[in-house]
């Protein structure tokens, strides 16, 4: 069995049966990183030593016969936008670049807690922005199924590491579709939760009403999995919803059943396809609206009128949000610091340090906010992109009085080539054009494998959307499309191999 | 929507505390004049009665109860500053030159 292409749920079988142990599972992923990441460059920092000695530490417990996680013993990736109080935290950012955090995330708590290893931390579109990690200052990810190009963003880097055989298991963190556009384009699985549903302390804020961490994976089922561990209340976020966690496992175990989607309600969106989405992406996305509705899911297409606003509504409410958030990175208590040469003041220190350490997308961002939040031009646009969000998530409601699930493409292209976008911003947003409404909703919604594009071999992804805290139908729908589609394809699709220097 | 001036960008950047060098201000001018017009599309939709919302969850007030816990030491919450002075932060002078 190889071990970096095993699942999981396999890996954390075969451990628990004793076949495999946590630090074969765990060296055998460092050197598939060491091996790749020349090519890849999904990682901003790997902790070799600490992983192991992880991993050492769940075979002990494991060999005294204490009681572990499920997960326990399996590798992940972390995102680096979460904190962690051994390993950098940079967000893809100069102005972080070094900085170790002096707590740990709750997700990262969670993940520790639950005995999972940690390989180390993803690259990213700096402080989460973007949606083709070339915004990263260290340099962008290659997309395993073609290295020239993007793996997507803002959690290029995760998606990437997951999809390269890196980790079984990655974080990620979605804002306007940072977990779902790049699972899209990896062929990988991406999990958003329902706003509130999985913990924000720790995750270094962009657009706080907006942001929320889930699973990159390979399989639904291993998705579940991770969303069960990092999933619930904590009292250190107040937004933290204080409910049941959705029985996703259940849901991933169910929906892979024959019934598994038999009698559920699928809405198409009418307003996220058509024009100006590549055919590859149609075919595929209209393929898998018709093995749902061949496994007797009841599909019917549906208007969310409003949602043709999303995107110019989430490019003043995320801006907005993101130069407040910001303004944090002061040059005071943490990271960069440029022109202290004891003549200048610190409101001189500070614009030198943000105008040296932020790049040029986080710039244009923070001005944009700036501009929106700015008297004068408040009311026209911060609050009329907040009625129009309250108009999105009423259609969202009005659909789910009709439907349990709404779908459509995750992106309207397959992954672009690296450098196509990056001059023209506009085109650039238009990436999330479909995974938008969810975040303004504060619904969870993910992204699951949907087979590739005729055009050029490359991955596509069907977008699933559940109403709040119903995170459960995004596992049934996923595992029920997951299960057919690789009974047709013979197995689970699988990127190229790697170009590997010898 | 008018036209964004180069002279507008340069103002807020200072508001947002941004040193920008002269060629991103020129390149900013142009990019934000292209992406403020997209997104004044909103201004499209008739909303004047429908309520903001600023927030995917209906939550208010949440407390906690006001009680002493674990907290950072000294020593963790200065360890990543760029400069520290007798357990404190040493930050540039906050008056200006005349003070």
């Amino acid at each position: 069995m190889s071990l970096t292409r095993t699942s999981a749920d396999g890996l954390a079988s075969a451990m628990a049966a004793g076949e495999v142990s946590a630090v074969e599972v765990t060296r055998a992923h460092l050197d598939r990183i060491e091996a790749v990441e020349p090519a890849v460059h999904a990682f901003l920092h790997v902790d070799a030593e600490g992983a192991l000695r992880a991993a050492a530490d769940v075979d002990a417990r494991r060999a005294a016969g204490e009681p572990l996680g499920v997960l326990a013993g399996v590798p992940v990736a972390v995102k680096d936008v979460l904190t962690t109080r051994d390993m950098p935290t940079t967000c893809g950012s100069r102005i972080l670049e070094g900085w170790v955090p002096p707590y740990d995330s709750t997700v990262v708590q969670r993940l520790r807690d639950a005995g999972l290893v940690l390989l180390g931390k993803t690259n990213m579109d700096e402080f989460a922005m973007g949606s083709s990690t070339e915004n990263s200052a260290f340099g962008p990810t290659g997309n395993p199924w073609d290295t020239s190009r993007i793996p997507g963003g803002s959690g290029g880097g995760s998606a990437a590491a997951v999809a390269a055989f890196e980790a079984p298991l990655a974080i990620g963190t979605d804002t306007g579709g940072s977990i779902r556009q790049p699972a899209a384009v990896t062929g990988t699985v991406g999990v958003k939760p329902t706003y509130g549903g999985v913990s924000r302390y720790g995750l270094v804020a962009f657009s706080s009403s907006l942001d929320q961490a889930g699973p990159a994976t390979r399989t639904v089922l291993d998705a579940a999995l991770l969303h069960a561990v990092i999933a619930g209340h904590d009292p250190r976020d107040s937004t933290s919803i204080d409910a049941v966690v959705p029985e996703v496992v259940a849901a991933a175990r169910a929906g892979a059943e024959p019934d598994g989607v038999r009698g559920l309600r699928v809405g198409v969106v009418t307003e996220l396809g058509g024009e100006g989405y590549q055919p590859g992406v149609q075919a595929r996305f209209a393929e898998a609206v018709e093995l749902l509705a061949g496994l007797g899911a009841d599909v019917v297409e549906l208007s969310c009128p409003s949602f043709a606003y999303a995107l110019p509504a989430y490019y003043l409410i995320a801006p907005s949000e993101c130069s407040s958030n910001l303004a944090r990175f002061d040059a005071m208590r943490y990271g960069l610091r440029v022109g202290d040469d004891g003549t200048r003041s610190a409101e001189e220190v500070m614009a030198m340090t943000r105008g040296a350490g932020f790049g040029a997308e986080v710039k244009r961002r923070i001005m944009i906010g700036t501009y929106a939040l700015s008297s004068g031009y408040y009311d026209a646009y911060y609050g009329q992109a907040q009625k129009v969000r309250t108009l999105i998530a009423r259609d969202v409601t009005t659909a789910f009085d009709q439907v349990d699930v709404l779908v459509s493409p995750t992106t309207p292209t397959t992954a672009f080539a690296l450098g196509e976008r990056v001059d023209d911003p506009l085109a650039m947003y238009k990436a999330d054009l479909c995974t938008i409404p969810a975040n303004l909703a504060g619904i969870g919604a993910a992204s699951f494998p949907a087979g590739l594009a005729d055009e050029d071999g490359l991955p596509v992804g069907l977008h699933v959307m559940a109403p709040a805290l119903a995170d459960d139908r995004l596992y049934r729908v996923g595992a029920a499309l997951e299960a057919a589609l690789t009974r047709t394809w013979g197995g689970p699709l699988s990127p190229p191999e790697l170009e590997v220097p010898a | 929507m008018t036209a964004i001036t180069p002279d507008e960008v340069a103002h807020l950047a200072r508001l947002a505390r941004l040193d920008l060098a002269p060629d991103e201000l020129s390149r900013l001018s142009g990019q934000l004049d292209v992406i403020l017009t997209a997104v004044a599309a909103v201004s499209e939709v008739a909303a004047a009665d429908v309520p903001p919302t600023s927030h995917p969850l209906p939550l208010a007030n949440v407390d906690r109860p006001d009680e002493v816990g674990a907290c950072l030491s000294q020593a963790d919450a200065l360890a990543g500053a760029p400069a520290a002075e007798d357990g404190r932060f040493r930050v540039p002078r906050i008056l200006g030159e005349e003070a």
